[in-house]
């Protein structure tokens, strides 16, 4: 492995991060303690970590309603973070997004997205204006197999292609679009193979191993860096929870088999990552554990400096509209 | 003073601020080596090149996404849509992104993207050709909605959209392309938003227009001049912001007025015009305010039924008699 120590225990410390977050957004949720709809991507970190990894921090990012993992990943703070769900002054965007319109323009996240597939085309300028201002970033647009069914997805690739655009096409296909199986609404098999038509690469990778995204990454920036264009790589992983936190409560029936998500939850991502540098000797338990407890530190106090954190006054209501 | 047409006032408002800011840049369907679809971007790509004067695919729903994208990435894109018809095709960038980032972000974020893009009737081009959908996006906060009726605020109006901040839906009349008027020549001319004008004065009454139903209330008016009416003419120049103030200032003088646009009656954005209108000044009315629009219908192609559908100088006269 050509991944040196610092940035593995980086990638564990964010999975965790993540983890974390997201199990508390759930269980916060289903008390009844922050409103709105939570999208959780528990099972999902190790594409947001490897992904992320891979990016210099003046590259940018585009993510979707299941983007808390993506903020993360990319360098977004826990507090402020969990301020904005709670609708707090204080959160990322002064409590007017919420869960599906986090954005910190300064670590170059755009923002995550309500509409499916609505970032890509966004992702796709971003490489434009990096490209026309010649400053060597890069895009990475982060988006679900449900979007690749939508028209941005086509459009943007095919735009991206003949413009030779610095953006990778992250698409996570986590097995559902909401309550749907992927394979019953969705032509191919391999999400990636759609590359072809767009004359672009497209690789399938193993989206729970954080280091296989994170190679792949590494290999598509390098090669917007060189003026060659753009990457497609399929992420597959899986959503070991629900569409949205709380969905027993309005649909009827499973969509999905116990034996399947537990075969998932056998191919846990951070177990994996554990697995794999306990292994090789290169971190010890003791040293995983630390950066998991601090992970869970951080998580516990956004926790609290977001309860703490005052609401907005309602005539704020009418900021921030125009310049 | 220059006497040129909308077109070409258009142009130069793009050559100018091209050469301006090196941030600025156009794209769309056709704007490069075809000229554009009405000829505005005509000559650019040989000045400015490829890089900066971008042949897109027809693709429109990503062509204003990317545009989204790009301001956020520190540009200052100008998307041309070949027409209005086809933003219908992109509107899920220009309300659900354009016009939302901004706020939604909680201020973090600027998209100071102009869409331009032809609109309008009356060249029987039918139905899905001929629309007028300027409340669409009056509809929506977040987005300014500008249309210049005249050559000289067609250059100030565009290079202000380009100068300024915040996303701007920019739409030009079909109509107009060929009209000539007297432009200045110097490059900071600039027509800020939300100042509409006076055009015509008068003391009867107040027809309150916008883009090329301007030309059609100046016609009125000069035929309401032979009745013995003396009518105002007021043109809003941007629907957003809207100058509500000199419009109720002239019906505070009139005591009349009528509102005149090329959308659909229903829900237009003259509809919203009156409202304010009866919401500020109900008591300085001596009349009921009238409208004169597009009937509620799609646009027919038969040239009889399309001048029946659009509204016309003496439509306007008709209403003004109607509250005489």
């Amino acid at each position: 492995m050509d991944i040196g120590k610092e940035l593995v225990l980086e990638m564990y410390r964010k999975m965790h991060r993540i983890r974390n977050f997201e199990q508390k957004i759930k269980d916060l949720t289903t008390a009844g303690e922050i409103p709105g709809f939570a999208h959780v991507s528990i099972g999902e970190e190790a594409t947001a970590v490897g992904v992320c990894s891979a990016l210099r921090p003046t590259d940018r990012i585009t993510s979707t309603h299941r983007g808390h993992g993506h903020l993360i990943a990319k360098g977004g703070d826990v507090a402020r973070m969990m301020a904005e769900i709670y609708g707090k002054r204080t959160g990322y965007c002064k409590g007017k997004g919420g869960s599906m319109h986090i954005a910190d323009f300064s670590l170059g996240i755009l923002g995550a997205n309500g509409i499916v597939g609505g970032g890509i085309p966004i992702a796709t300028g971003s490489a434009l204006a990096a490209k026309l201002a010649k400053t060597g970033e890069v895009t990475a647009c982060f988006f679900g197999d449900g979007a690749a069914n939508e028209g941005t997805f086509h459009e943007s690739l095919n735009l991206a292609s003949i413009w030779k655009l610095p953006v990778i096409y992250i698409c996570e296909n986590n097995g559902f679009g909401e309550f749907t199986p992927t394979a019953a609404v969705t032509s191919v098999k391999d999400i990636a193979v759609r590359a072809k038509g767009y004359d672009i690469p497209g690789y399938v990778v193993d989206g729970n191993d954080v280091f296989e995204v994170y190679r792949h990454t590494s290999e598509a920036a390098a090669r917007a860096r060189a003026g060659e264009g753009p990457t497609l790589l399929e992420c597959k992983t899986y959503r070991w929870e629900g569409h949205v936190v709380g969905e027993g409560a309005f649909i009827s029936g499973k969509y999905r088999t116990e034996e399947e998500v537990a075969r998932w939850k056998a191919r846990c991502p951070i177990i994996a990552l554990e697995k794999a540098v306990l292994e090789s000797g290169m971190l010890k338990r003791d040293e995983l554990d630390r950066v998991a407890q601090q992970a869970r530190e951080e998580v516990e106090a956004a926790v609290q400096f977001a309860r703490q954190s005052p609401l907005p006054e309602p005539s704020e209501a009418n900021e921030d509209l125009w310049i | 003073m220059a006497l040129i047409t909308y077109r070409e006032a258009l142009n130069q408002a793009l050559r100018e601020e091209l050469d301006r800011d090196e941030r600025v840049f156009i794209m769309g369907e056709e704007v490069g080596y075809f000229g554009g679809a009405f000829k505005v971007t005509d000559g650019l790509i040989a000045t400015y090149g490829e890089k900066r004067v971008r042949d897109t695919p027809i693709s429109e729903l990503t062509i204003v996404g990317a545009g989204v994208g790009a301001a956020m990435g520190g540009l200052r894109p100008v998307v041309e849509l070949m027409t209005i018809n086809f933003a219908l095709l992109a509107i899920d960038q220009i309300v659900n992104t354009a016009a939302k980032a901004r706020y939604m972000f909680g201020g973090q974020t600027k998209v100071p993207l102009v869409i331009r893009a032809p609109q309008g009737g009356g060249h029987q081009l039918g139905a899905q050709h001929s629309q007028s959908l300027e409340a669409y996006f009056v509809h929506c906060p977040g987005i300014r909605v500008a249309l210049p009726a005249t050559a000289a605020d067609a250059k100030g109006m565009l290079k202000y959209a380009i100068r300024q901040e915040d996303p701007v839906m920019f739409l030009e009349h079909e109509s107009l392309y060929g009209m000539k008027g007297e432009v200045p020549e110097d490059e900071d001319y600039l027509v800020p938003f939300g100042q509409a004008k006076v055009v015509r004065e008068g003391k009867d009454v107040t027809i309150i227009a916008y883009s090329k139903t301007v030309h059609d209330a100046l016609i009125a008016a000069d035929l309401l001049e032979n009745q013995g009416t003396d009518a105002e003419v007021i043109d809003l120049r941007t629907l957003n912001p809207l100058d509500i103030a000199t419009v109720l200032e002239s019906v505070r003088k009139t005591a009349r007025a009528v509102v005149v646009y090329e959308g659909w009656l229903t829900g237009g954005a003259g509809a919203e015009v009156a409202a304010q209108i009866y919401q500020a000044a109900f008591d300085d009315l001596d009349a009921p305010i009238q409208r004169v629009a597009s009937a509620d219908v799609p646009m027919p192609y038969n040239r009889h039924l399309e001048a029946a559908a659009l509204p016309s100088p003496d439509k306007i006269v008709r209403a003004v008699e109607r509250i005489s």
